[in-house]
């Protein structure tokens, strides 16, 4: 059983340094150093060639789209950017990797030395220096089969499906995070955030961590205050979604700072995150410090891109995230805290989507912050993982500024195509979910609950609006909440002549 | 036999004007495959029905009247370590056993391409690491001159197939000297481009850096048609030059007037004496005398760096091959040895599969140079070795760089000596390294250099090489001095060198 220190106490010991390493999917439509396509999903093996199988004899040729992409991503990261770089071999065995070594860069990234501010909570901003971003191939995928946890421990065989090998990664490495104490694993969680945003606006990688489109890893170590040297680091691999960063990060501060008390040695290593219970594992431990015999690729020439290239991407870049944001927050009329919230649930991409699709902002919003982050916090998944799409959340919205639903009912659709019934529309087929909005049927629903309710409808009679809201209470009741209640509440004025 | 002797030039022009047809040809070069090569081992598999069927299809072009190339018809032998697509591609290793690759090379497409019927696939040092074909897991090689003796190496199986009149053709490659040297000691014509200058695509790589493709022959204008048929830029490789191959048979047809006024030759100083056998030695000063006849100013050049350039070659060659030979993994094909698992006591993972595959898998000389690059790269020791070589590595050329101020080709023996024999130098691997020690800056620069046959040493009667060296993109020269000095030597002979070799018919090892 891992013993945990107190948050506060570990913070009131130690000072947190962090270095996130994400590792970034491009969207080419081709593989890194071959023709073969990306899609996401295919049966197994079926989009590989010689080059990505690493077959005897093959050679890899850069994809030009890829470096585009990598020296777009570093632009946006205020980074230098290589006039000539090489890629490298990063040599280790692993049965999904064709050819027992990676294709990648070593020391001579093509992007380097920049910066990504973030801002935190209350509005405080962050600067997270940046080391590089680098250029590589992914590898293939191992599947265990056979054991309990789908580790390779205690599995019968394992099956490798080589579709990924070559996908175009980029791998961000930051400086070391120091300083931010307390608030490191909300730093972390920020960065990792404001840089998948940053990676969408691109439109370089739909960024989607629950696909493995964004991994992250968190290496941290403690130090107690005032000591320069960095302590030893563990490194929490594939940590993918935002609050997991948050939480891994906060883990290990407290592992580590229990450890550290007790007068122990932080062993470093490899650790695996587990969603369940937000607590981290150790993996594999680096015995020594693993030697991946880096040497220039001979198989590649250098990439050196043109000072032009490079400036004429400069100039393509799209407003950032950050810029974007303070627009947003002025044209939707946000105070800063209502803005938060919406970047804290991760709803801006989802909200302008569904303004997109032909929503009004208001709405837009109200439906995202309001119902639908009700629902992905209760289910412990992101937002923009719910089975739902602006489209149809705007289409609810449209339902209802025409009076076919009201918002009981809207919210019942959505529970609908949450549930998997289909759109919006189909959900109001199947459910019944509309307004009655018949004045026939509605006034004797109105005429009936007058009678039964003859008391009450005496006191509205005598100028006690207030006591109308049983009536309206009763008539949606037997229409079974399907009732625009703003018209129910005007025919029994009506009828009860009073004046509202 | 008549028609077997002849040039691939001579049987181009004879498949031009109706006189023979490729399926007569081809089989020609089957039969005497399975006359000979029981004695000789070029081949590792031959593909007589492919063959056949190619060359049938040949014939059906020239007949149309629509020949895909010059060559269209000509048979050709391939080194094993070029993928041929649904033929067995091994390398020479057993780890490859059975392999039969889903690709073409792109040099054996533009084979296809051009219409030459591949006869088979050729023997080699495993994974071209060797200089005398012995470390073929396969068997060796033998010299066709002499059959106890090795036929250089990598690409013995190519230079002999040639020289034994089995193949007019032949496909190799150079790393170190692996088309060049075989070349000399079996008396061909062997030719290692510019770095660039043919497509690597489907060569299976020892050293990337310094691997080229390149034609075996048995004449200098051969060599310039083949290498027109199998160079230029190739997309997938990033390492191709892009920009047209230079006039190459046009300049070997120039060459082979005989005239080299206003050419300077330079003598490499540091490539003769000590370790130089004397009858090479000989057969070399003899041919730069008759380059001087034919109008070449000679001047001595110094390249002081080519003490450092076998150190530094036995530093980036196992470094880059340590790496490449890393896939051979039993995991995806070729071998695949499943280790004792009773020994574990339990089932075996994967690194044990790849442990047993590759223990026996791979040769000694494989898993020395293996080791020997694994050590080169580790860290801690990868400035002092992998990086001070690339620094040797830079010094070499700029010494060719200073050398080509003062001439226009540079001249030397091929190999110090001429074949050794079988077995003679298997356990002492440094004197067979010492082999390349001519071959290998070319490599180490990237520069193209050619071997022709110059005569045979007096002391053992068997073939000396001569090389010629040019700067890069230069490769015309060679061909032009190349096929003057041919031009020159077998007006002395009476005929080809090759028309001295033994028969080999009846012949047993």
């Amino acid at each position: 059983m891992t013993t945990l220190l107190s948050y506060d106490d570990a913070i009131a010991a130690f000072d947190p340094a962090m270095g996130l390493e994400v590792h970034v999917e491009l969207n080419t439509a081709t593989k890194m150093f071959c023709g073969c396509p990306t899609e996401f999903g295919a049966e197994p093996n079926t989009q590989t060639c010689p080059t990505c199988l690493g077959l005897p004899g093959s050679l890899p040729v850069v994809n030009r789209k890829a470096v585009e992409s990598a020296i777009r991503i570093g632009l946006a990261l205020n980074c230098g950017v290589a006039a000539w770089c090489r890629f490298a071999r990063k040599n280790y065995f692993y049965p999904d990797m064709p050819k027992n070594f990676q294709t990648s860069q070593y020391d001579e990234p093509i992007a380097f030395n920049g910066y990504l501010d973030v801002q935190l909570e209350g509005g405080e901003v962050f600067r997270v220096e940046i080391e590089r971003a680098h250029m590589e191939e992914d590898t293939g995928k191992s599947t265990h089969v056979g054991g309990a946890t789908g580790r390779i421990h205690g599995a019968s065989h394992s099956l490798l499906d080589y579709n990924r090998a070559g996908i175009p990664l980029i791998e961000i490495v930051t400086k070391p995070i120091v300083g931010a104490g307390a608030r490191a694993p909300e730093v972390a969680k920020a960065y990792v955030a404001e840089l998948r945003e940053l990676i969408k606006a691109l439109g370089v990688s739909e960024a989607r961590m629950e696909m493995g489109q964004m991994r992250c890893d968190v290496n941290l170590s403690l130090r107690p205050h005032g000591r320069e040297k960095f302590g030893t680091r563990s490194e929490t691999k594939n940590v993918n979604s935002l609050r997991s960063v948050e939480r891994a990060a906060r883990y290990e501060i407290q592992r580590h700072a229990a450890v550290l008390t007790s007068g122990g040695t932080i062993v470093q290593e490899t650790r695996h995150f587990h969603e369940e219970d937000g607590s981290t594992a150790a993996g594999r431990i680096k015995e020594e410090a693993e030697d991946y015999r880096y040497f220039p690729e001979p198989d590649l020439v250098p990439v050196a891109p043109s000072r032009e290239w490079v400036e004429e991407l400069r100039a393509g870049l799209p407003e950032l995230p950050s810029v974007q944001r303070k627009r947003i927050q002025a044209d939707w009329g946000l105070s800063d805290h209502e803005m938060q919230s919406v970047l804290n649930a991760g709803a801006i991409e989802l909200i302008l989507a569904t303004i997109a699709e032909g929503a009004d902002a208001a709405s837009a919003r109200k439906w995202w912050m309001g119902e639908l982050a009700r629902r992905s916090n209760e289910d412990g998944i992101e937002l923009a993982a719910l089975p739902i799409t602006p489209a149809q959340v705007a289409r609810v919205a449209a339902l209802v500024a025409e009076g076919s639903l009201n918002d009981k009912l809207a919210r019942q659709v959505i529970e609908g195509v949450l549930d998997g019934d289909g759109d919006p529309d189909t959900v109001v087929e199947k459910r019944g979910l509309k307004v009655v909005s018949d004045e026939g049927a509605l006034g004797s629903a109105v005429d009936e609950a007058i009678a039964a309710n003859a008391a009450i409808a005496d006191k509205v009679r005598g100028g006690n609006l207030a006591a109308a809201g049983a009536l309206i209470g009763a008539v949606m009741k037997t229409t079974r909440g399907q009732a625009d209640a703003k018209r129910v509440r005007e025919l029994i004025l009506e009828r009860l002549a009073a004046q509202g | 036999m008549s028609l077997l002797r002849k040039s691939a030039a001579e049987l181009a022009a004879m498949l031009a004007a109706g006189e023979t047809t490729s399926v007569e040809l081809t089989q020609a070069c089957l039969d005497r495959i399975a006359a000979v090569d029981g004695a000789v081992h070029a081949f590792l598999h031959v593909d007589a029905e492919g063959a056949l069927a190619q060359a049938a299809a040949s014939d059906a072009r020239r007949a149309a009247g629509t020949p895909a190339s010059e060559l269209d018809g000509v048979p050709i032998a391939v080194k094993d370590v070029l993928a041929t697509q649904g033929l067995p591609t091994t390398c020479g290793s057993k780890i490859l056993e059975g392999w039969i690759p889903p690709y073409d090379a792109t040099v054996v497409a533009r084979l296809r391409a051009a219409g030459l019927p591949i006869l088979g696939k050729t023997n080699m040092d495993e994974f071209a690491m060797g200089s005398s074909t012995e470390h073929s897991a396969y068997g060796p090689t033998h010299n066709p001159w002499d059959l106890d003796r090795i036929p250089g190496g990598s690409g013995g199986g190519s230079a002999a197939a040639v020289a034994a009149f089995e193949a007019p053709l032949a496909i190799g490659t150079d790393t170190g000297g692996s088309i060049r040297q075989p070349g000399a000691v079996t008396g061909t014509v062997g030719l290692k481009p510019t770095y660039g200058g043919i497509s690597r695509y489907g060569l299976v790589a020892m050293a990337n850096s310094l691997d080229q493709v390149g034609p075996v022959t048995r004449t200098v204008l051969d060599s310039a048609l083949l290498h027109e048929v199998i160079g230029g830029h190739d997309p997938l490789d990033s390492t191709s030059i892009d920009q047209p191959l230079p006039a190459l048979v046009a300049a070997a047809r120039e060459g082979a007037s005989g005239d080299l006024s206003g050419l300077r030759v330079g003598v490499i100083a540091e490539l003769r004496g000590e370790g130089y056998q004397a009858g090479v030695q000989q057969r070399f000063d003899e041919a730069v005398a008759l380059l001087v006849g034919a109008g070449a100013e000679v001047v001595e050049v110094s390249c002081p760096s080519f003490a450092h350039a076998l150190a530094a070659y036995y530093l980036i060659m196992p470094s880059e091959a340590s790496s490449n030979l890393a896939r051979f993994d039993a995991m995806r094909y070729g071998l695949r040895v499943v280790p004792d698992v009773a020994k574990n006591g339990g089932s075996p993972s994967a690194e044990d599969v790849m442990r047993a595959t590759r223990d026996a898998g791979f040769g000694d000389e494989v898993k020395r140079r293996i080791i020997l690059g694994t050590y080169a790269l580790s860290s801690g020791y990868y400035d002092a070795y992998y990086g001070q070589a690339q620094k040797v590595r830079t010094l070499i050329s700029q010494d060719f760089a200073a050398a080509f101020e003062l001439a226009d080709v540079l001249v030397s023996p091929t190999a110090p000596t001429t074949a050794f024999r079988i077995g003679e130098k298997l356990d002492d691997p440094l004197a067979m390294y010492l082999n390349d020690v001519a071959t290998i800056p070319a490599n180490l620069a990237g520069i193209p250099g050619l071997s022709v046959p110059a005569g045979l040493a007096p002391e053992d009667g068997l073939p000396v090489g001569f090389q010629v060296l040019a700067p890069a993109l230069a490769d015309d020269r060679l061909y032009r001095v190349g096929a003057a000095l041919e031009a020159l030597l077998e007006k002395q002979w009476g005929g080809a060198l090759l028309d001295q070799a033994p028969a080999l018919e009846g012949a047993v090892r």
